[in-house]
């Protein structure tokens, strides 16, 4: 795990990179949203202070996909018409990055894939079809969210977005699979639902009453 | 709720009539039921927007888990935020049930169904079920279709992660697989499945330390496994195990009996003769009591033979009487040839003690037929195969009781499904 420190732009806070990889972060301090160029970080806005959360997830939070170790470096809060979901960006212990999602408490690891051509989205109904990996997928909902708030580490610049449409996909065997019509071109996440105990998450954040 | 810890619910007022709100999911709420006059507030909205009033109050319902109740339930511990009461009509007649939506802030969602005194464990699949014919495939188990109704939201308490206000309709169709339910919600065109699980409502009110006793199931339900069904598949292999053994030991009696001709001898009857009644000369019967059995063989083609046997022991004077009657015909009718009857008689007595016997014979048959032929052959130690059938039947009857108990069960469970059961054998 690389540790990179430099010092926010905004408030002189030192900044830690928890992965290498990282082009978005906030600053815990100040809450300035920080880009990293080749030199230093670029303060390109401040965070909105996140709505009351439900997800027992939390930055730093542990687990384990199908024998690989994660960490929470970061995540991205949305909106919908009927609550709002939680994408948190895992750090796997090779460098490579991922999606735990949490949605009403439902749980989903997905890892973003090449696969082209990607449907575009008006092409997209609700019932429809799609096999990647070898496995067929059914799209399960169209969902029109709007973007929150961020929050630590992020493997992309992602600050100054309004709305986004995503497409979710299931298997018969669980897997799960996301479309994110976020940019000008579709992006494909492909993995699975996971049972919260199978996740064997360590340090959860904490609910009064509750343990 | 541990002692000392402050509640971790939001201070809150209804915008109607300003009663305090408690808030339990935190954060996950989309919609909240003000507990005292039930309007229906969006709890997305800082300023609790209400999304329906009701002029009176709805109060006739009253949920058996209290909200804000806790327990321990499938390994983790969990509270009752939200309560609804849910109707279908089926033949004009309404039908109702209570879903009650249990939290944990860790693992989420999962609710509790009862009706009539039937509970179900419920929570959201995560793949996706796969449509074969009328059935439903669902990680690698088929689920029969039961019933699609409109269920309509008739009652609501508490608070729930999804919208949902009094009046609200979908298309619901069950699918079945006891104990399981695989349930689909179409509202629009998006489509919510769920498990449920069938659990007896003593476990849930052990788990939430509820007062009294849950209410007795009425009927059954669809999803309610049938306890005599596992008995009867264990009964059959009881009885198939039970058969086999009665027919080795059959078996080895037949091939242990010694079978040995103790006497043999042939007459003739002539029917218009005075006195018939005679006796044998005598005979062995050796060895353990054991059965013996007697053989008539009469030449009656269109005719008939009437035997009043008594086997006699000498020694003890005991006689053993029985009455036999041998006939045979055939001819040619409407129908074709037919036949009836035959021209060899056996009867076994069994448990005869060895000594010395004989046989006091006294035929009968009508004077017109003219004189008729037979020969007698006594059998010492034959098995004795009705003992052995009389064994099975005894051991086939609570097997097809138990079956008979199945088939009505799943009469009863169909008989409320859009398939009702026609008549035995007919299945679905």
């Amino acid at each position: 795990m690389t540790q990179s420190a430099a010092l926010c732009p905004n408030c002189g806070a030192p900044i830690l990179f928890h992965w290498s990889s990282s082009v978005q972060t906030t600053c815990p301090h100040c809450k300035s949203i920080l880009i990293r160029t080749d030199v230093n970080l670029e303060k390109v806005g401040v965070v909105s202070d996140l709505p009351l959360d439900s997800s027992p997830i939390q930055l730093g939070t542990s687990g384990v996909y199908e024998n690989r170790a994660f960490t929470v470096a970061g995540r991205i809060l949305y909106d919908y018409d009927e609550g709002s979901w939680n994408e948190w960006h895992v750090m796997l212990s090779q460098g490579a990055s991922a999606w735990l999602s949490d949605a009403q408490s439902q749980y989903a690891v997905t890892f973003a894939v090449t696969a082209d051509p990607l449907p575009a989205l008006p092409a997209v109904h609700l019932g429809d079809r799609f096999v990647w990996n070898k496995t067929q997928f059914a799209v399960t909902a169209v969902t029109e969210a709007r973007y929150r708030g961020v929050e630590g580490e992020l493997p992309f610049e992602y600050w100054d977005k309004q709305g986004a449409t995503f497409v979710d996909l299931r298997s018969i065997a669980g897997d799960f699979a996301t479309l994110d019509y976020s940019d000008s071109e579709p992006v494909l996440y492909l993995g699975k639902m996971v049972d919260f105990d199978a996740l064997r998450l360590k340090n959860l954040r904490a609910f009064e009453g509750w343990s | 709720m541990s002692p000392g810890a402050p509640p971790q619910v939001q201070s809150l007022t209804c915008p109607n009539c300003g009663a305090p709100l408690t808030v339990r999911s935190m954060g996950r709420a989309v919609t909240i039921v003000c507990d005292r006059c039930h309007s229906i507030l969006d709890a997305k909205d800082p300023q609790l927007r209400i999304l329906q009033r009701f002029e009176a109050a709805t109060g006739d319902e009253v949920p058996l888990i209290p909200l804000g109740t806790r327990g321990k339930w499938r390994g983790a511990d969990y509270e009752a935020i939200g309560f609804q009461v849910r109707s279908m009509e089926v033949d004009g007649i309404g039908y109702s049930w209570r879903e009650y939506l249990l939290f944990n802030p860790y693992k989420g969602f999962r609710y509790l169904t009862e009706y009539n005194g039937h509970w179900n464990d419920c929570s959201v699949t995560t793949a996706l079920p796969e449509a074969q014919g009328i059935s439903v495939k669902y990680l690698g188990k088929t689920y029969k279709h039961f019933q699609t109704c409109t269920a309509t939201t008739t009652f609501v308490l508490g608070e729930f992660p999804w919208r949902v206000t009094v009046d609200d309709a979908v298309a619901v169709t069950d699918y079945v697989a006891p104990p399981y339910v695989l349930s689909s919600e179409m509202a629009g065109s998006e489509t919510t499945w769920t498990l449920g699980e069938y659990v007896h409502g003593a476990d849930i009110w052990k788990a939430f330390g509820l007062p009294g006793i849950a209410p007795t199931a009425l009927g059954v339900y669809e999803n309610q496994p049938s306890a005599m069904r596992a008995s009867a598949g264990q009964i059959w292999f009881a009885f198939a195990g039970l058969a086999t053994a009665v027919f080795v030991i059959f078996t080895l009696s037949q091939l242990c009996s010694g079978r040995e001709e103790a006497f043999r001898e042939a007459y003739s009857f002539s029917p218009s003769s005075t006195e018939a009644s005679f006796v044998t000369p005598e005979f062995e019967l050796k060895g353990r009591i054991s059965s013996v059995e007697v053989q008539t063989d009469a030449d009656v083609t269109n005719r008939w033979i009437y035997l009043n046997y008594a086997l006699i022991d000498e020694d003890a004077g005991k006689a053993y009487d029985f009455a036999r009657e041998v006939g045979y015909y055939s001819g040619v009718d409407s129908d074709g040839g037919w036949q009836e009857g035959s021209q060899r008689d056996r009867v076994v007595l069994p448990s005869i003690p060895p000594g010395r016997y004989y046989l006091r014979v006294e035929p009968e048959s009508d004077p017109g037929l003219g004189i008729i032929s037979y020969n007698v052959t006594v059998t010492r130690d034959v098995p004795v195969l009705g003992l052995y059938l009389a064994a099975i039947a005894a051991l086939l009857l609570p097997a097809l009781l138990v079956s008979w108990r199945v088939y009505n069960f799943e009469q009863m469970r169909w008989s409320e499904s859009d398939h009702p059961m026609k008549s035995i054998g007919g299945g679905e």
